[in-house]
C-alpha cells in the first residue's frame, strides 16, 4: 500500500518523475521495556520531495520523532526495533543497507537538526571545529580547510564576526545563534534531505521566526527536501507544502496545509486547530482536546483517538479506520488529502 | 450543555482503562524511607548487610565463633601444620602460624580491631567533618575562608604517610592511637561533602521559608538543613569505611599501626610473609578476611549510593 | 590563562606554608625523644647528648626551631640527618626513584583504567560490564600488601619472569612488577569512575548528533565521548599523581624498591625529624603541583570552567 504523498511540482528537477526523494512504507517501530512493549511507530506512510516541506504535526508520544530518528537510524536500538517496513531514499530501502553505507548518507544526504541546541552542540568542541568536522570526515578537508569552510557557514547563517567567533563554545553563543550553528552543521555538505525536529521549540518567540525563515531560505535556494517535526500548528502555517498529522504512531489525516487548516477532516486535527488561541475569541474560555495522550503500552482499540473523540461510534472503539482518500461534496478526489476516520465525511463537510 | 457533559461522561470508562497500565501515584516518602524501600530489592545490598552483621557479630563477641586462645602459642603446632578441613571451628581448621597460634582464633579475634577502626574512625571523620562542613556552608564569609584553607592543608597530607608520622610517636600503639591519627587526618574529606552539600541546600525555598516564619539559626541548621544535606555526607562515610579498615591494615603491616597483644589482621600479613612460601595460608586466611571485610562495606556504600542518589553513579 | 595561573600559584602559597607548619609539628612537637632513640636500650651520655642536639639545632626553643625550619625550606636546605648527610641528597637519591615508579604506576592506571571503564561503560549491563564491576571491587578490596605478595608469588616465584624484589631500583623494566602493584587502586577507581561518566554521556544529545552527522564510531567515541568522559577521571589522577607517591612506601617495602617511601619508612622508624619533614614537604610540592597541572588541564578540557 503506497500512500505518497502529493509532489508540488519545483520538485520534480533533480529526480526521475514519479520518484520521491524519501519515502516511508509502513514502517512500524516497537520499544521492549520492562514495563512491556510500546509501539511507537504503527504503520507509517510518508514522502518528500526534492524542494518540498512536509510537516509532521503531532503531540508527544505521536510517534513523529521516532519516525525521524529511525530514518536517520540513530534510534536507539535496542531498546528500539523495527517491526516492518521500509525507508527509501531515491528508491534504495536504507533499513536493507550496511552500517558504513548508512553512515555515509547520514549527515552527507540526510542531515537533522535537534530541538535543543545547546544540549545538541558538544560543550567542550569549539563550533568551529563541529561544523569543520563535517568537511574533515566527509570531504578529508584538511584543518584549515575545514576551518574555512565553518566560518563561510557561519556567515551564510548570518552569525555576526563569525570569524572571530570560529573558536568559541556552544555556551557562548545566545539560543537563536545556537540553533543557527545547528543549522549551518546540517547544511554543511548540501544535504538532499534536512529532518528538522521541533527547530524553533526551544527558543524565544521572536527568535522562532528568525530561524525558521532562515531555514525556509536556506531549503528553497538548494531546493532541499524538509521534514519538519513540531507539535506547534503556528510554526507550520507559512512553511510547509503539506502535513502529516500523527497520532498514537499512525498517520490520522494528510493534507496540503492550506488545506487542512481551511477544512480538517479528521476530529483529532479539529480540535487541534480549535485549542489555538485567537486574539478574536478574546473572553472565552480556551479549548482543549480533553483526555490525555494515549498510552502507547496500552492503545485503545479501534481508532486510539475514540476515547478522547467527541463524535466517536461503536465502530470506532472497534475497527482501526483505513487512511481514507478525501473526497469534496461531489465524490471528486481533493488532491493529496486523506483522513484516517471513519466519519471523515461528517467532520470534513458536516 | 447538558449534552456536553453526557459525552465527557461517558469518555470515562474508555480513558480509564488506557490510564490502568500507568504506574499509580504512591504516598509522598521521606528520602530516607524511600531509599530504604529501594535497597531491600538490592542483592548487592543484602548480601553487604548479611556480611556485614556476621562481621559486627564476630567483633562484638569472638567467644561465640572459636573458644580457642588466639594468644596460645603451641610450637608442636608447627606452621607447617596444613589446614585441617574436618576441623570446622576447630583450633586447626586454618592451620597455625609461625608461634604455632590457630590461624582460624586469629582471624575470628582479628575482627575486632577492624570494625572497631573502620566504625570509629568513620564517625568521628563525620562528626568533626559534618560540623566543620555546616558551619562553613552556612555562614560563608571568613568562616567558610578558615575551614576552606584549614581543608586544603589538610588535604595536601597523604593520609598513610601523615599518619606514619602521627602514630610514630606514640610509644604504645592502641586501636584509639590509630583512630585518633586516621580522625585527625580524615575529617577534612567530609568538611568538603558536607559543605558543598549545605550551600546547596541553603539555598531551596523551605530555607527561605523557614527564616522568614522566624526560626534560629540552630533551628534552620539541624531541623531544616542538616536532614536534606546529610545524604552525600552518608554516601561518602559508607564507602570510606571500607577505606579506612584497609588504612589500619596497611599501617599495622607496616609495623607502625596496632601492636602485639592487639589481634589485627594486618600484623598477621606482615609475620605470615616470613613464612609465605611453606605456609601460604598463614597469609591467605587474614588476607581473605580483611578483604572480605573491605568489599562488604564498599558494597554497601555502592548500594547505599546508588538507593540515595541515582545521579551519582 | 597567564593571570589563572597566576591566581593558582598565589593562592598555593598559604596552603603549602600551613601544610609544611602542620607537618613541622607533626614531626617535632609530638612525643618521642629520637636522641635517646639513637642509644638504643644503652643509657646515653648526658654531654654526648646535649652536644649532639646543639649540632641538630634541637636545644633552641621550639619557635625558633620552627623558625629556622620556615627560612630553611625557602633555601632548599631541609638540614642534616642524624649520621650527618645532607637531607637534601638523601632526597636527591631517592627521588628520581619513586618518581620513575609513580609515573610507571600512573600510566598503566591511566591507560587500563580508562580502557577497562570505557569498554564496561559502552556494554553497559553486559557481562564485560558485570566482570569489570567484580574486578574492580576486588581490586579495591584487596589490600595493597596482600595483592603485592599474590603479585610476588604468581610473577616472580611461580612463573619467575621477574626477581621478586628488584635488584637495579632505576629499571624500568624491574620497576614494572611494583608499578602494577601500586597502581591497581587507583586503577580500579580510574575504570569506575570512566564507565559511570561514559553511561551518563553516551545517552546524550550530542552523541546523537554526532551520530547523525555521520562520522564514524572510531571518532564520535574518541573525540566526542572520549573528551567529555574524562573530565571528572582527569580530577581524580590528579590528586592521585600525589597520593601515589605517598602510598610508595607500602609497595617499596614489598619490593625493595630503594625510593622515598623506603628512606621515609626508615627516617620515620629513627625518627629522624629533619628527614621527614624534608621528604614529606617534597611530597606536598609534587602533590600540589600535580594539582595545579590538573586545574589548567580541566580548564583546557572543559571550555565552560572560566579562568577565575
Amino acid at each position: 500500500m503506497t500512500t505518497a504523498l502529493e509532489t508540488t511540482p519545483k520538485a520534480k528537477e533533480r529526480l526521475v518523475p514519479g520518484t520521491p526523494l524519501l519515502e516511508v512504507r509502513d514502517l512500524h517501530v516497537e520499544f521492549k521495556t520492562r514495563d512491556g512493549i510500546a509501539k511507537a511507530v504503527n504503520g507509517v506512510n510518508y514522502s518528500v520531495a526534492a524542494g518540498e516541506t512536509l510537516a509532521v504535526l503531532g503531540e508527544s508520544g505521536s510517534g513523529k520523532s521516532v519516525t525521524a530518528q529511525t530514518i536517520m537510524g540513530i534510534l536507539d536500538m535496542p531498546p528500539g526495533r523495527v517491526t516492518a517496513g521500509e525507508i527509501l531514499y531515491r528508491g534504495q530501502d536504507m533499513l536493507k543497507m550496511s552500517g558504513e553505507e548508512r553512515r555515509k548518507i547520514r549527515g552527507r544526504k540526510i542531515a537533522m537538526i535537534f530541538q535543543d541546541a545547546l544540549s545538541s552542540l558538544n560543550p567542550v568542541l569549539s563550533v568551529g571545529y563541529q561544523l569543520g568536522e563535517m568537511f574533515r570526515v566527509h570531504e578529508g578537508a584538511s584543518k584549515k580547510e575545514a576551518k574555512a569552510k565553518a566560518i563561510e557557514l557561519m556567515d551564510r547563517v548570518r552569525i555576526p564576526a563569525a570569524a572571530q567567533r570560529v573558536g568559541d563554545y556552544p555556551h557562548q553563543f545566545s539560543g537563536g545563534m545556537r540553533q543557527r550553528i545547528m543549522i549551518a552543521m546540517a547544511l554543511a555538505l548540501q544535504p538532499d534531505l534536512i529532518i528538522a525536529d521541533e527547530p524553533t521549540t526551544a527558543l524565544d518567540v521572536t527568535v522562532q521566526a528568525q530561524v525558521m525563515d532562515l531555514l525556509a531560505e536556506l531549503q528553497a535556494e538548494y531546493h532541499m527536501g524538509l521534514i519538519l517535526i513540531t507539535h506547534d500548528l503556528g510554526v507550520v502555517a507559512d512553511v510547509a507544502d503539506k502535513i502529516a498529522v500523527m497520532y498514537a504512531g499512525r498517520i490520522v489525516e494528510t493534507a496540503p496545509v492550506h488545506d487542512l487548516y481551511a477544512s480538517p477532516a479528521h476530529p483529532y486535527t479539529k480540535g487541534l486547530l480549535r485549542s489555538i488561541p485567537r486574539l478574536d475569541q478574546k473572553g472565552e474560555e480556551l479549548y482543549a482536546i480533553k483526555g490525555l495522550p494515549p498510552n502507547l503500552y496500552k492503545v485503545p482499540a479501534g481508532c486510539a483517538f475514540n476515547p478522547r473523540c467527541d463524535v466517536a461510534t461503536d465502530l470506532c472503539r472497534t475497527e482501526i479506520p483505513a487512511l481514507h482518500q478525501v473526497t469534496d461534496r461531489d465524490g471528486a478526489e481533493l488532491a493529496g488529502r486523506k483522513s484516517a476516520c471513519h466519519l471523515w465525511k461528517e467532520t470534513l463537510h458536516g | 450543555m447538558p449534552d456536553l457533559i453526557e459525552k465527557k461522561n461517558a469518555a470515562i470508562p474508555a480513558q480509564r482503562g488506557a490510564d490502568s497500565a500507568e504506574p499509580k501515584p504512591e504516598k509522598a516518602r521521606s528520602l530516607g524511607l524511600d531509599a530504604w524501600h529501594d535497597l531491600r530489592k538490592r542483592p548487592i545490598f543484602i548480601v553487604s548487610a548479611l556480611l556485614i552483621v556476621l562481621l559486627v557479630l564476630i567483633a562484638a563477641a569472638p567467644g561465640l565463633f572459636t573458644s580457642v586462645d588466639p594468644r596460645a602459642g603451641d610450637l608442636r603446632n608447627h606452621y607447617l601444620t596444613k589446614p585441617d578441613w574436618s576441623d570446622v571451628f576447630g583450633a586447626g581448621w586454618f592451620g597455625y602460624d609461625g608461634q604455632g597460634r590457630s590461624i582460624f582464633a586469629r582471624v575470628i579475634y582479628g575482627a575486632r580491631a577492624s570494625v572497631v577502626v573502620g566504625i570509629c574512625v568513620t564517625v568521628g571523620v563525620t562528626v568533626l567533618g559534618g560540623l566543620s562542613g555546616m558551619l562553613a556552608g552556612y555562614f560563608g564569609g571568613w568562616v567558610d575562608a578558615v575551614v576552606s584553607r584549614i581543608t586544603d592543608i589538610f588535604f595536601g597530607v597523604p593520609l598513610l604517610l601523615g599518619a606514619l608520622v602521627i602514630l610514630n610517636a606514640f610509644s604504645v600503639r592502641t586501636v584509639w592511637s590509630v583512630v585518633f591519627a586516621l580522625v585527625a587526618l580524615g575529617w577534612t574529606q567530609m568538611t568538603r561533602v558536607m559543605r558543598g552539600s549545605v550551600i546547596t541546600v541553603k539555598q531551596a525555598d523551605y530555607v527561605t521559608a523557614a527564616k522568614a516564619l522566624g526560626a534560629g539559626t540552630g533551628r534552620i541548621m539541624f531541623k531544616h538543613i542538616l536532614p536534606n544535606a546529610i545524604a552525600p555526607v552518608i554516601v561518602v562515610a559508607t564507602i570510606a569505611l571500607g577505606g579506612y579498615i584497609a588504612t589500619e591494615a596497611t599501617l599495622s603491616f607496616l609495623g607502625i599501626g596496632l601492636q602485639d597483644p592487639t589481634i589485627s589482621w594486618g600484623i598477621d600479613i606482615n609475620s605470615a610473609q616470613k613464612v609465605i612460601r611453606t605456609a601460604p595460608f598463614a597469609l591467605f586466611f587474614p588476607a581473605g578476611m580483611l578483604s572480605i571485610t573491605v568489599l562488604a562495606f564498599i558494597m554497601l556504600g555502592d548500594a547505599v549510593r546508588d538507593a540515595l542518589d541515582p545521579k551519582l553513579r | 590563562m597567564g593571570r589563572f595561573v597566576a591566581r593558582r600559584l598565589l593562592q598555593m602559597i598559604p596552603v603549602f606554608l600551613g601544610t609544611t607548619t602542620l607537618i613541622f609539628f607533626m614531626v617535632r612537637v609530638l612525643p618521642g625523644d629520637p636522641v635517646a632513640a639513637m642509644w638504643g636500650d644503652k643509657a646515653p651520655d648526658p654531654a654526648q647528648v646535649a652536644a649532639f642536639k646543639h649540632r641538630m639545632g634541637l636545644d633552641k626553643s621550639m619557635i625558633q626551631q620552627y623558625v629556622d625550619y620556615m627560612a630553611n625550606l625557602f633555601t632548599g636546605n631541609f638540614g642534616q640527618t642524624m649520621a650527618g648527610r645532607k637531607v637534601i641528597d638523601v632526597i636527591g637519591e631517592a627521588l628520581p626513584v619513586t618518581v620513575r615508579l609513580a609515573l610507571l604506576a600512573f600510566a598503566i592506571e591511566l591507560v587500563l583504567g580508562v580502557a577497562i571503564g570505557l569498554i564496561a561503560g559502552l556494554k553497559r549491563g553486559k557481562s564485560v560490564d558485570k566482570g569489570t564491576l567484580l574486578f574492580t571491587l576486588l581490586l579495591i578490596s584487596i589490600p595493597v600488601p596482600v595483592l603485592g605478595f599474590i603479585f610476588q608469588n604468581i610473577f616472580a616465584t611461580n612463573l619467575g619472569w621477574v626477581t621478586p624484589t628488584v635488584q637495579d631500583s632505576m629499571n624500568l623494566g624491574q620497576l614494572l612488577l611494583p608499578a602494577v602493584v601500586l597502581g591497581s587502586l587507583s586503577l580500579a577507581y580510574v575504570a569506575r569512575l570512566t564507565r559511570t561518566s561514559i553511561v551518563e554521556n553516551v545517552k546524550s544529545d550530542y552523541m546523537r548528533t554526532a551520530v547523525a552527522k555521520g562520522l564514524p564510531k572510531r571518532k564520535v567515541i574518541g573525540t566526542h565521548l572520549l573528551r567529555n568522559s574524562m573530565i571528572p577521571v582527569i580530577t581524580f589522577l590528579g590528586t592521585d599523581l600525589g597520593a601515589l607517591m605517598g602510598g610508595a612506601i607500602v609497595t617499596e617495602g614489598i619490593f625493595n624498591v630503594k625510593g622515598v617511601g623506603n628512606a621515609l619508612y626508615h627516617a620515620i622508624n629513627l625518627k629522624e625529624g629533619a628527614t621527614v619533614s624534608g621528604f614529606v614537604v617534597v611530597l606536598v610540592l609534587v602533590f600540589l603541583a600535580a594539582s595545579l597541572i590538573v586545574d589548567l588541564l580541566y580548564a583546557v578540557l572543559d571550555p565552560r570552567i572560566r579562568y577565575a
